[in-house]
């Protein structure tokens, strides 16, 4: 290895001293890189940063290492045990999933509607769809309380699963839209001449082909329905019906002096980790997904 | 005769042409989704202006009288409100620093996530972390990095010899609201990268290849190329994340609570509305960033589509 | 009573009128091609039948009942689309058994047809695949199953070759001419822009023409027989489009009429032509027409310059100057000696050749039998 590492090495010094003024410097690789790196260290530091302090207790907290000296779980078990932190977790998953089912149902009826079904008004009611989506959660605060509490449903979680259908059908409605229309015409047809229902067709055919696009949009749903903070602060008050942010946002000492830095910043890890896990996993999928809700709309 | 006219008139087959049952049945299939967007949208919206103009409370949500302007235009209305103004103010400042900051930074890593690069699965990975994370954690996380004591940012700048004494970064009104943009800045960004990626991965390749072949240098490639194409693009993002912004709760609300320093429109409307029980006041406030919403997104379809022809011709 | 009759239809789309006054009856277990070149609506009439489209105006009755506002699964028909259409997520069986299964039929009575359709069209050992896995072929001869387990009166044809090469082509051609025969008294309504697949399938052709935005026009050109649209084209239009190389068209004048005989100047050369001389009148300008085929090379009184040759190997397309006219005689010929330059004798038979008036419209053949068979009216009606 050593000599012919030698004699490639000399080579090469060779041809950078025949041709010095051809390959300059390459800054621009230089900088992409540091950009690149700057750009990934204060992306994901937080997060580190926050798993390091969750594996901290005590005085340890206040040492900036990122490497915790006495690693400990007690944060972790504290906010199990202290906070019945699993009940949120388990709420916040009932939350995510049932907007989630019911988004996507919803939006795939109507996806075939809006994307195949020539009728008058479809262009307007697209635009109120769209525009629904920019509506300020506060602007319908008060009448959606008034609701809440006309039909007994506040402090449940139900509630909270038919307000954040306010933040998720918009986007779900549009990105399914876009896709159904990229589905062939025919198969719709044979589908019609199998004399299938527009049910079954939805569910049976378009849903199985449309799968990759579900995922997408099903995650960006379940993301914000699992995130949504306001109406839960809003239309829950018992720790029965808490979801995970309010719980999070709520957590404090009996002594209410400092924060209990270190419980937070686990709760924060169990609650966040999962949903890089699937990010991550699913980027490509929902980088388009992202995409095709904006640009196309 | 008769028989056949009736049968014209009253066909045995189902009602109107195969498109007239077509359309039928598409307005079935829409109709659930139709009617849960009028119920949680459509309903609540008219319900809080309704409630604006009078002055029902919590305590007694059915029993209010109509007041008119009174909540917006009275002497202890919302326009002759200084902790009102001074939401909206900023609200406002919030709005234009970290639209403005996040649009710059996202084209940055739109540009460095358009490098093809080994390093590009990795970028798009770490562009998406801050972006997964729920806002009212990221909040909590930045609060604790921020902390005036014990939080890293203090500790790293002295120890870098960059400040004297620790800052108080969210306790200090001069300093609170730009910590707040800071980590607006790092939540959002992601989102508006991802926008200006879409749209600069729609730019036709042959149009780099012809500007290569002329010899054009980076930054005119840049500048005259890659920015007049993919403005529409950025525009679209730009409006996205205002609206969103002019909106923002939880992040202020988690990291400086009700704080008048840093309070913004949404977090004053709740204030009203729920801490305070003043459903009609707080409608009204509502209302106002309703219409201010509304009014922006109608001039900014306006003005994208101008651009789009523009960019079109 | 036939099994689909359709009376005065017409389709437009918005404005543009696409199909114009169809009277058509298609009788059961008959082969039905619709043909025509690109934008003559054959496609559209299918979907009409198959309720895929609405018609604009006029009835359709299928089976004796009136199914114009009927959705395609109540109309007793199955359709073959070009693309195939087979449901990408579902396995071959899937495919076939989706339709039964909405339609409640027991589980052993769907097993029965799938076997049967899986034996009449070879389908054994793919019926676990799914489309993708399959050939071209294989995806058609699936598509072709898929309508046969609905049992239907009438299986509808949307151009369902144009995908295969053209080997397969011949072969699946070969393939459905068979099947309709062991279906026996199922009708077939077949679309297809190929004249070949009309002339080797059907046992009626109805050969439709653009509209071409002309509200008076009537989309169907001619129906009847393959061979009598070969033999006895109703108008221009169908002498032009059936028949390869297409017919040679001349611009003449009538000369003098006789008892079923016309005889015609072309350019001071003299054409005679066995038709009925009804309605013409001396000095009129009229078009003969002649196919390649039968025109006789070597042997009669004309004679004419070859200007080009193509020699195919089983026969030769030969070209001939004619006086007066810019495009030359094509004449087909077994001999492969013809050199270009030569001067030939040839003959323009009088029996085999056709006039057609101004406005297109045939002469009719004076012997009183084909004149009979030559009406679309009469020949639809036996």
């Amino acid at each position: 290895m050593s000599g012919g590492h030698e004699a490639a090495t000399a080579t090469t010094a060779a041809l950078r001293r025949q041709a010095p003024s051809r390959r300059r410097f390459p800054w621009g690789d230089v900088g992409y890189w540091a950009a690149s790196l700057l750009f990934i260290f204060v992306s994901v530091f937080p997060l580190l940063y926050a798993l390091s302090s969750s594996f901290k207790q005590g005085s340890a907290l206040f040492s900036p290492t990122l490497w915790p000296e006495a690693p400990t779980f007690a944060n972790y078990s504290g906010v199990f045990a202290e906070q019945s932190f699993a009940h949120y977790l388990l709420n916040s998953l009932f939350v995510a999933g049932s907007v989630v089912t019911l988004s996507l149902g919803l939006s795939l009826m109507a996806a075939w509607a809006f994307g195949r079904v020539e009728f008058r008004g479809r262009g307007l009611l697209l635009m109120l769809i769209l525009s629904a989506s920019m509506l300020p959660q506060v602007a319908v605060l008060s009448g959606m309380f008034e609701l809440v509490r006309a039909f007994g449903l506040y402090d449940t979680l139900a509630a909270l699963v038919i307000a954040d259908l306010l933040l998720t059908l918009p986007f779900t409605v549009w990105v399914l839209v876009t896709f159904v229309r990229q589905l062939p015409r025919e198969l719709e047809e044979a589908a019609a001449m199998d004399g299938v229902g527009v049910l079954t067709l939805v569910f049976r055919v378009y849903m199985p082909l449309l799968w990759p696009a579900m995922v997408a949009t099903g995650l960006l749903a379940f993301i914000a329905a699992w995130n949504e903070f306001l109406f839960a602060l809003t239309f829950t008050l018992s720790t029965a019906a808490r979801t995970v942010p309010v719980a999070i946002a709520l957590i404090s000492t009996a002594s209410g002096f400092e924060l209990p830095w270190g419980k937070i910043m686990a709760a924060s890890v169990i609650v966040t980790l999962p949903l890089v896990a699937l990010v991550v996993l699913f980027q490509r999928r929902i980088v388009a997904g992202l995409s095709a809700g904006a640009v196309k709309g | 005769m008769p028989e056949t006219v009736l049968q014209a008139a009253f066909p045995s087959v189902p009602r109107g042409g195969l498109a007239a049952q077509r359309v039928r049945r598409a307005w079935w299939m829409a109709a659930p989704m139709l009617l849960v967007l009028a119920a949680v949208g459509g309903w609540p919206l008219l319900r809080t202006i309704w409630f604006s103009l009078t002055d029902s409370e919590l305590s007694r949500l059915d029993d209010y009288t109509f007041i008119g302007l009174e909540n917006y235009v009275g002497e202890y209305g919302l326009l002759a409100s200084t902790d009102w103004w001074h939401a909206v103010g900023n609200t406002l400042l919030f709005t234009g620093l970290s639209v403005s900051l996040e649009t710059l930074l996202g084209l940055g890593v739109a540009l460095l996530l358009n490098q093809p690069s080994r390093l590009r699965t990795l970028l798009r990975a770490a562009l998406l972390v801050p972006w997964a994370i729920p806002t009212v954690v990221s909040a909590k996380m930045w609060s604790w990095m921020l902390h005036d004591q014990f939080g890293i940012v203090n500790q790293q700048l002295l120890a870098l010899g960059l400040i004297a004494t620790p800052l108080a970064w969210t306790a200090d009104p001069q300093l609170a609201l730009f910590s707040i943009v800071l980590v607006d800045v790092w939540k959002a960004t992601p989102y508006m990268a991802l926008l200006i990626l879409a749209a600069l991965q729609m730019v036709p390749v042959d149009c780099y290849e012809a500007a290569q072949v002329d010899g054009v240098p980076r930054w005119q490639v840049f500048r005259r190329i890659t920015l007049p194409l993919i403005l529409p693009g950025i525009l679209v993002a730009v409006v996205f994340r205002t609206l969103d912004a002019l909106r923002v709760f939880d992040l202020i609300y988690v990291m400086t609570s009700n704080s008048r320093d840093t309070q913004s429109m949404s977090v004053f409307v709740r204030e009203q509305l729920i801490d305070f029980g003043l459903v009609g006041y707080g409608s009204a406030a509502a209302t106002c960033l309703f219409f201010m919403i509304a009014l922006l997104s109608i001039v900014a379809m306006g003005l994208m589509r101008k651009a789009f022809e523009r960019a079109a011709a | 009573m036939s099994r689909i009759e359709l009376r005065g239809v017409s389709k437009s789309f918005a404005s543009t009128p696409v199909l114009n006054g169809i009277d058509l009856h298609i009788e059961a277990g008959e082969f039905c091609v619709f043909v025509g070149p690109s934008g003559c609506g054959k496609s559209t009439l299918l979907r009409l039948l198959a309720g895929l489209e609405d018609v604009s105006a006029g009835e359709i009755e299928i089976d004796g009942v009136l199914v114009n506002d009927l959705p395609p699964a109540r109309r007793n028909v199955a359709m073959v689309f070009q693309s195939y259409a087979l449901y990408p997520h579902m396995s071959v069986y899937q495919n076939m058994s989706f339709g039964l299964q909405h339609r409640k039929l027991p589980a052993a009575e769907i097993e029965a047809r799938i076997a049967e359709a899986v034996r009449i069209l070879q389908l054994d050992g793919l019926l676990q695949r799914r489309p993708k896995e399959l050939s071209g072929g294989q995806r058609q001869r699936v598509a072709i199953a898929r309508a046969i387990v609905r049992q239907p009166k009438v299986f509808l044809f949307d151009e369902p070759l144009s995908n295969l090469d053209a080997a397969l082509r011949v072969q699946t051609r070969l393939e459905i001419a068979r099947l309709h025969r062991a279906l026996g008294s199922a009708s077939m309504v077949y679309v297809t822009h190929d004249q070949v697949e009309a002339m080797t399938l059907a046992d009626r052709i109805v050969l439709l023409q653009p509209l071409a935005g002309r509200a008076d026009a009537l989309s169907v050109a001619q129906a009847g027989p393959p061979l009598e649209l070969y033999h006895q084209p109703a108008n221009r239009f169908v002498a032009g489009f059936i028949g390869s190389p297409a017919m040679n068209f001349i611009a003449a004048t009538v000369k003098s009429l006789g008892d079923g005989m016309v005889v015609a100047d072309v350019h001071g050369m003299v054409c005679e032509a066995q038709l009925s001389a009804q309605g013409l009148t001396p000095d009129e300008p009229v078009t003969l027409g002649i196919r390649p085929e039968h025109v006789l090379l070597g042997q009669g009184t004309q004679q004419a310059r070859v200007c080009h040759v193509e020699r195919l190997g089983e026969l030769s397309h030969v070209y001939l100057d004619l006086p007066g006219s810019r495009a030359p005689l094509l004449a087909k010929s077994p001999r492969d000696d013809i050199a270009i330059d030569d001067l030939l004798p040839f003959e323009l038979p009088a029996q085999v050749m056709h006039l057609f008036r101004a406005d297109g419209v045939a002469q009719a053949r004076s012997n009183a039998a084909a004149a009979g068979a030559a009406d679309p009216a009469a020949a639809a009606s036996t």
